[in-house]
């Protein structure tokens, strides 16, 4: 039977997809109410900082993090494709990298709160 | 290279113009620009737990860089993307999730439907437990 690694990348896309339409835009409205000096209470550092040191939100979090970064990675990939990159292999590596490096460094930061 | 051969094969020019050929490829294109906005501002927020992480006072820079007027610009057009992106989405899952009953299927529209209310719930949910009113 033919193999495919399809599922992998193809997976966590739709699962991306799907939390990013569900969250994204109140989470983006969040930031932007504190941009015009209206920050919600929960962007308070204490509460902030109390909130992301329970193990719950830290695993919450990076699973945030790593389906969002790695649905946009694969849009990335599949546009720079539909725009005439052929180079589909390096476009993979990088974009698919990018959001291992990124959940990666927010692990980090998580664990050293 | 390809002069010397007897045959020429023919090798489809590979363009991006195609984008503009029709409206239903331009709106294609705009969701899948979704993306950029939706990895960038997820960016953002991973260097916002750097600072989260680093103290109050780094934490107080982040919130001061949100105020800078382009990083504005960027959170308005990003808020237009993600809305775009789940609207996109959404009116998708009756073509992803169909839901067959006896012989025929849940109409498109309370599949579509129901993902729409689904997402004003947690919108709410979150604008809610964030304090945001």
């Amino acid at each position: 039977m033919a193999r495919s690694n399809k599922p992998i990348v193809w997976g966590p896309f739709a699962a991306g997809g799907t939390l990013t339409a569900l969250l994204t835009p109140a989470l983006v409205l969040l930031t932007l109410l504190a941009a015009f000096g209206h920050a919600p209470e929960v962007l308070a550092f204490e509460r902030l900082h109390a909130l992301a040191s329970h193990w719950l939100a830290k695993v919450t979090l990076a699973g945030v993090v790593f389906l969002s970064l790695w649905s946009a990675a694969h849009r990335l990939r599949i546009t720079c494709y539909d725009l005439g990159i052929r180079a589909d292999t390096v476009v993979a590596t990088l974009v698919y990298a990018g959001a291992l490096a990124g959940t990666g460094a927010s692990v980090l930061y998580l664990l050293r709160i | 290279m390809a002069e010397k051969l007897s045959r020429r094969p023919y090798l489809r020019p590979v363009t991006s113009e195609w984008i503009f050929r029709h409206p239903r490829y331009l709106r294609y294109m705009v969701r899948e620009f979704s993306c950029l906005f939706i990895g960038g501002w997820t960016l953002l927020m991973v260097w916002g737990l750097k600072q989260l992480s680093e103290g109050p006072a780094a934490w107080a820079v982040f919130l001061e860089v949100l105020k800078a007027p382009e990083i504005i610009v960027f959170h308005v057009l990003a808020l237009a993307f993600a809305v775009y992106h789940s609207i996109t989405w959404f009116n998708l899952t009756p073509k992803a999730l169909p839901l067959q009953i006896g012989d025929g299927f849940m109409p498109d529209a309370v599949i579509a439907g129901a993902h729409f209310a689904a997402w004003a719930a947690v919108s709410l949910a979150v604008l809610y437990l964030a304090g945001a009113f």
